[in-house]
């Protein structure tokens, strides 16, 4: 563990994603813009037709919805057993992010849902688990804003975190648990053609390196309002 | 490329157009609050800075 203190402290934190970012952020342009490009060149589905389209930005925001949470479930754990300087930082700089690419996943999902179902939405279990998943981010925030105690705030928010955790492996699994409208896996089966596959797989990287990229610049903000409020008590 | 989404495009280019709004939203909203707390911060240590 201790090359992780080592590079987690706020300093060594500022020095390494100031290296990382560039690289982060150009990564997710470039993936942003070839994934579009391939997205819309792909022939329509012979069964969903041109709704095809939808799964290069449903799919990519559902993963980084779930990547988000698993984050703040890892730096949850190391604030409550580690007490890591920096975890409870960003868990709570991950959490609006994941709350976003939630609710982009229920809204492109809905918008899917009505040509292909017939309605925007059913109470099954993959679209309630991932629905429970955005009331999660919004009990975790709400839990940071309503306790002044910084200290008690993380920790509370900590423990609620990872008892949401649980609610990962249900939105995974849902669909081989319980008989669901939503289709079931298809990437890791190898049910998707390839010709969906790659603008697939090239989409939800530039996600995941869109959300690191907000992530590392969130982390960094919070690092200096920090900085900001530690000054203004030292006072003149 | 195939912008012709028909029939579907009353579902597909909306679903776009929100991902978009928001992602390009989510990124101003963190450079700016980026921005804010460096410029409150070097306001901050400047009088810190010129003192003897």
């Amino acid at each position: 563990m201790n090359w992780l203190f080592r590079y987690a402290n706020p300093h060594e934190f500022m020095r390494l994603s100031g290296m990382v970012l560039p690289f982060a952020a150009i990564g997710a342009a470039l993936c942003l813009a070839v994934g579009l490009y391939l997205s819309f060149s792909v022939p329509p589905d012979y069964q969903q037709g041109t709704t095809v389209t939808l799964l290069f930005i449903h799919v990519p925001a559902d993963v980084v919805a779930e990547i988000a949470y698993g984050a703040i479930a890892v730096c949850s754990l190391l604030s409550l057993v580690w007490r890591h300087p920096l975890s409870d930082t960003a868990a709570r700089a991950a959490a609006p992010l994941g709350a976003l690419f939630t609710a982009l996943g229920l809204i492109t999902g809905a918008l899917w849902g009505k040509p292909m179902w017939g309605t925007y939405w059913v109470w099954d279990a993959r679209l309630t688990s991932f629905l429970l998943l955005l009331f999660l981010y919004f009990g975790y925030m709400a839990l940071w804003n309503a306790i002044e105690d910084e200290t008690r705030a993380a920790r509370a928010a900590a423990i609620l975190a990872l008892v949401g955790v649980v609610n990962i492996p249900i939105i995974k699994f849902s669909v081989d648990w319980w008989s669901t409208l939503h289709q079931g896996e298809s990437i890791v089966s190898g049910k998707i053609a390839p010709i969906y596959l790659w603008p697939l797989l090239i989409m939800m990287l530039a996600y995941v390196l869109l959300f690191l990229t907000l992530w590392m610049v969130r982390i960094r903000t919070a690092i200096l309002e920090r900085r900001a409020r530690n000054l203004m008590q030292a006072g003149p | 490329m195939n912008f012709d989404m028909s029939p579907y495009g009353a579902y597909i280019w909306p679903a776009y157009a929100i991902s978009a709004l928001a992602l390009i939203g989510a990124t101003a909203w963190t450079l700016a609050a980026w921005r804010r707390a460096k410029a409150r911060l070097e306001a901050l240590e400047k009088p810190a800075r010129g003192k003897p």
